[in-house]
């Protein structure tokens, strides 16, 4: 996968990272088990610093995304929940918030964002081969 | 702080202030950045970063406080301290008659150690001609030839005045590179002052922001983000009560609608708030560009009825 990032973004460089590294398992483009570019060699790509990639890493180590062996580097990992019920709700919640949002500022109604939604869901849905949960 | 040894501290300030005439430039500047670490120094012009620099190199006596490399104090660096320290002033003074080859040649005279191999491959990655004559080259291949020789010595520290002035996308990716695979081995360490806020964002740990001459942020960049709320609302509310809120940074104000950058909000902050009648419409963490942009535009007195900049102390 070749990830893509923007500085002077309104996220920052270690959570484009992450969210990319994390759409592209969801979206089965990388499978359980395949190894990541280690940190040197991912920032030597993207021209930044080192500690940049490592926190992208860490936090998709912490939701359960990826797993690091030690002294061997960044793999994906299966499929799995690290957090609560409660806690995958707040999180959520959190992300749907910010879609609200911006989609009061844009003009869309609710209408109109679940239907994209229920859309582009089924799209990501689709491109995994086969459901992995 | 005090977890560190000296050691681990590679340049460090204690209430460095510096006057020109009755002007004071620099005023009560206290930083401690720790070795292996990249940091950004920025601030608009005039605002005091290369005065800080060339105190800190030792070339300007402060008028109060001090300064140190490595826990020697700046005014009594050594030749042999002085060694281990590659710095490049802004402009790159090089001789227009020389070739780049020459440039190398007769530098690499002075010193005792010379890297002939980091020469070539840095100008390699600035796309300069060995043969070519200085006179001939572009802005960035200058910078690239000033970096080439600075890189030469085997230093430790790097201090960069300005490196990416004027410089193209191309001999700016090519800086970054240098820098990032300088501090690759983990104890070099680099202080850069620039304007380049994306490039600091890629390859800085952390930054230090002077506003007119007092340093108001010392921290790692994700320290200072994760602090940083930027708030929208709309309010009639004169500018003067909003000033009362807690941790304000900067209020930048279209029509109605307010952009607040507040520092640590909390309850009180919401308190404030609600008590001038504005309700938050949103509430995210800030971006990078808008964290400096809030600090930065505190020099131009564009919201002069915030009283006091809330800083960031130094932080790991």
């Amino acid at each position: 996968m070749q990830i893509r990032i923007v500085a002077g973004s309104n996220a920052a460089i270690y959570k484009q990272i992450a969210d990319q590294i994390s759409r592209s398992v969801a979206a089965g483009e990388l499978e359980v088990g395949k190894m990541l570019p280690s940190v040197r060699q991912l920032a030597r790509e993207l021209v930044i610093n080192p500690n940049t990639v490592a926190k992208a890493y860490a936090d998709l180590v912490q939701s359960g995304i990826v797993e690091t062996q030690a002294g061997k580097g960044f793999y994906v990992a299966k499929r799995r929940q690290v957090y609560t019920k409660s806690e995958r709700m707040r999180r959520m919640d959190e992300s749907i918030q910010s879609l609200i949002n911006q989609s009061l500022t844009l003009g869309f109604s609710a209408e109109e964002v679940l239907h994209r939604v229920r859309e582009l869901f089924g799209k990501v849905l689709r491109s995994v081969p086969e459901s992995s949960s | 702080m005090s977890t560190q040894s000296a050691q681990d501290i590679a340049f460090s300030a204690s209430g460095l202030t510096r006057y020109f005439g009755n002007k004071p430039i620099v005023q009560q500047c206290s930083f401690s950045i720790p070795r292996g670490t990249v940091t950004g120094l920025l601030g608009l012009n005039g605002t005091g970063k290369t005065t800080t620099i060339r105190m800190l190199m030792g070339f300007l006596p402060p008028t109060r406080g001090s300064s140190a490399i490595l826990g020697v104090d700046s005014q009594s660096l050594t030749a042999a301290d002085r060694n281990r320290i590659g710095y490049t002033v802004e402009g790159h003074f090089l001789y227009n008659w020389m070739r780049v080859e020459e440039c190398e040649r007769f530098q690499s005279g002075t010193f005792a150690k010379w890297n002939g191999k980091q020469f070539r491959e840095t100008i390699e990655r600035f796309g300069i001609q060995s043969k070519s004559r200085i006179s001939h080259l572009s802005r960035g291949q200058r910078a690239g030839v000033s970096l080439a020789l600075t890189l030469c010595t085997f230093p430790e520290f790097l201090v960069l005045d300005d490196p990416a002035l004027g410089l193209d996308p191309v001999s700016r990716q090519a800086l970054n590179e240098t820098i990032l695979e300088f501090v690759e081995s983990g104890d070099r360490t680099v202080l850069l002052s620039s304007h380049l806020l994306d490039d600091i964002e890629r390859i800085a740990d952390r930054i230090l922001v002077m506003v007119d001459g007092r340093l108001v942020v010392d921290s790692t960049i994700e320290n200072l983000l994760s602090r940083l709320s930027t708030c929208t609302l709309e309010t009639d509310e004169d500018t003067t009560q909003l000033g009362a809120i807690p941790g304000l940074v900067h209020a930048r104000r279209i029509g109605r609608r307010w952009t607040l950058s507040i520092l640590d909000m909390n309850a009180e902050s919401d308190a404030a708030l609600s008590r001038l009648g504005c309700q938050a419409l949103d509430r995210t963490p800030s971006a990078f560009n808008d964290a400096m942009m809030a600090y930065l535009s505190r020099s131009r007195g564009s919201s002069s009825f915030i009283s006091k900049t809330p800083s960031v102390p130094s932080s790991r």
